[in-house]
């Protein structure tokens, strides 16, 4: 009898260590911060530091953004993904001076789409970039800017 | 300290589509005050979106997202009812939840 006690003990025990640990994990669900890649000055080492290689241009994402934007301040920017099993959307305007705006992972169940505002310094091209699959796919746009946002 | 977001959250057949504002400064660390003193950093580093406690969006963000960020997105197989939930948090530690049903 005390064997059983004991035996249930434990093992309730190690059930409660185990909801800890998952609740603690919940609560760090959050991506740790990508410094290197949001910190690189270059579209070459963000696009590094993010873990993107051999990009393949794709017809499959679309950049919906304005041709001329007034405002850099609020450049409205919205990409869609239509590869099956997109992981992660990151998008990078090449001439700021921190070319990575943001990078947004997906899953359970969200559609490849975001959509958000950047502040852009001068017209530059948009790059969209895809993981999907583990592969990097990826589709630039142009955006004209009248007033650079980054005064 | 942080203002309320405000989040709308409607059905589309199956697909629920989601905007979120957030009220943030967004500094840049590149701006300069009127006495051209340079205005420190300040924007939301990390945003969570969750459906029914589920995750379905983890953003990271650079200071280069308008100030008074704009977010949307779509998730599928989502009901009347169902909760998103949304939580930010800024370069400073700064952080905020809010939460609302999907509305038909």
């Amino acid at each position: 009898m005390n064997q059983l006690r004991r035996t249930f003990l434990k093992l309730s025990g190690a059930a409660l260590a185990v909801g800890a640990g998952l609740l603690k994990s919940g609560a760090a669900l959050a991506a740790v911060w990508n410094k290197t890649a949001f910190e690189s000055k270059a579209v070459a080492d963000a696009l590094k530091n993010l873990g993107a290689a051999n990009l393949i241009d794709s017809k499959d994402i679309i950049i919906t953004a304005p041709d001329i934007a007034e405002n850099g301040a609020v450049v409205p920017i919205a990409v869609t993904s239509r590869i099956a099993n997109t992981q992660s959307i990151s998008i990078i305007a090449e001439k700021n001076p921190f070319p990575l705006s943001s990078t947004f992972d997906i899953a359970n169940g969200a559609e490849g789409y975001v959509s958000t505002r950047l502040k852009m310094s001068e017209t530059s091209n948009v790059r969209a970039v895809v993981k999907a699959d583990g592969k990097f796919y990826t589709v630039v746009k142009e955006v004209k800017i009248t007033i650079g946002g980054c005064g | 300290m942080a203002e309320p977001m405000k989040i709308r959250a409607t059905l589309q057949v199956d697909t629920a589509d989601v905007r979120i504002l957030m009220q943030h400064p967004m500094e840049t660390g590149q701006r300069k005050d009127a006495k051209g003193a340079i205005v420190p950093m300040h924007f939301i580093q990390s945003v969570v979106v969750t459906h029914n406690g589920k995750a379905v969006l983890d953003a990271q963000w650079s200071q280069a997202i308008s100030r008074n960020p704009f977010l949307g997105l779509r998730v599928k197989g989502a009901k009347a009812g169902d909760r998103i939930s949304v939580t930010w948090t800024d370069n400073k530690g700064d952080t905020r939840t809010d939460e609302v049903a999907v509305a038909a």
